[in-house]
């Protein structure tokens, strides 16, 4: 069976879904379901006490057979991150973490020295870290000196539904890794989840271009099937492409 | 005494472990999580933390995002 191994856990399904932006915690739930993912994502923030307390997220991501992958945005440095790990330790009894160090508002880029930091930091105390990162080949390889357990290169960045921006750097991240490779932020449609996977990613993480469609529960599927279509074609091996012709009939004449 | 929760004063009569003031203001459920003075309190370490005065506590919980 064609599985993905990521710290302690394997994984079946190559689809990591976000749980941002869905318009309600009832739908997100169907979609989730929908997506046949097992590893979910899900944000911290701190308990405003003057407002009542809301529709509670975690009762409709907490299920049998779900990874939940919390992570560390809202923190601006490494120190941060390293707090927010431990508090998302504590609350969720898990020690994967989506790293997410991004102070730049307008693009939500990732900053890598502090993630390379905070990373090197993470591993040494236990936690399965998965950092979000620009699609930097150099600075994977040094995530992988200091024991991170995947990589997730954006493809474009958070939200842009652009595809892969970013695919000559893929492609040389999934040739040269040795820790799982997973393609996050900027896939806007089940064909750029598709071929990430072709490309030879290990799996792709998914929130809006899910949560914003016309039909999050439909799109859910999509990409689900999107995600299996690039996966089994890259296991299958893609044909060689070529810029002139190459016949796939045969060239003698019809009527001799 | 005065404490911080969440960047609140807030004046404790009654609590005196960090259990009591989480379990006074509904924030002990699963999902919940505690820092004190930048530091995390594990779960199981909060009946046995006393409170003493001017401490800053942070609780966090989990929302969506991607």
């Amino acid at each position: 069976m064609d599985t993905l191994q990521i710290g302690n856990r394997t994984f079946t399904s190559r689809l990591f879904v976000g749980t941002g932006k869905f318009e309600s915690n009832a739908l997100m739930e169907k979609a989730i379901k929908a997506s046949g993912t097992e590893m979910v994502t899900l944000a911290m923030k701190r308990v405003d006490l003057d407002t009542p307390a809301d529709d509670d997220m975690l009762h409709h991501v907490v299920a049998e057979g779900i990874q939940l992958l919390p992570n560390t945005s809202g923190v601006r440095n490494a120190a941060e991150a390293v707090l927010a790990a431990q508090l998302a330790r504590d609350a969720f009894g898990t020690d994967f973490i989506k790293l997410e160090i991004h102070p730049d508002p307008k693009y939500l880029f990732p900053d890598p020295v502090e993630t390379l930091k905070a990373t090197e930091e993470l591993a040494k105390l236990g936690f399965t870290v998965l950092p979000y990162i620009q699609a930097d080949p150099v600075l994977c390889k040094r995530l992988e000196e200091v024991g991170t357990a995947a990589v997730m290169p954006l493809a474009a960045p958070i939200g842009t539904n652009l595809g892969l921006v970013t695919r000559e750097m893929l492609e040389i991240i999934i040739d040269e890794s040795r820790v799982p490779v997973v393609v996050d932020a900027g896939l806007g449609a089940p064909s750029h989840a598709a071929e990430a996977m072709e490309l030879g990613a290990d799996a792709v993480l998914v929130n809006t271009a899910i949560a914003v469609a016309g039909d999050p529960v439909a799109m859910a599927r999509a990409f689900r099937l999107g995600v299996e279509a690039g996966r089994m074609a890259y296991l299958a091996g893609l044909g060689g492409v070529s810029r002139s012709a190459q016949a796939s009939s045969p060239l003698t004449s019809f009527l001799d | 005494m005065k404490i911080s929760l969440n960047h609140k004063e807030i004046d404790i009569t009654g609590a005196s472990t960090l259990a009591d003031l989480l379990a006074a203001h509904a924030l002990d459920g699963p999902g919940y999580a505690v820092a004190v003075g930048g530091k995390v309190v594990p779960r199981s370490e909060r009946a046995t933390f006393v409170l003493t005065e001017g401490m800053e506590i942070i609780v966090i919980k989990a929302v969506c995002g991607g």
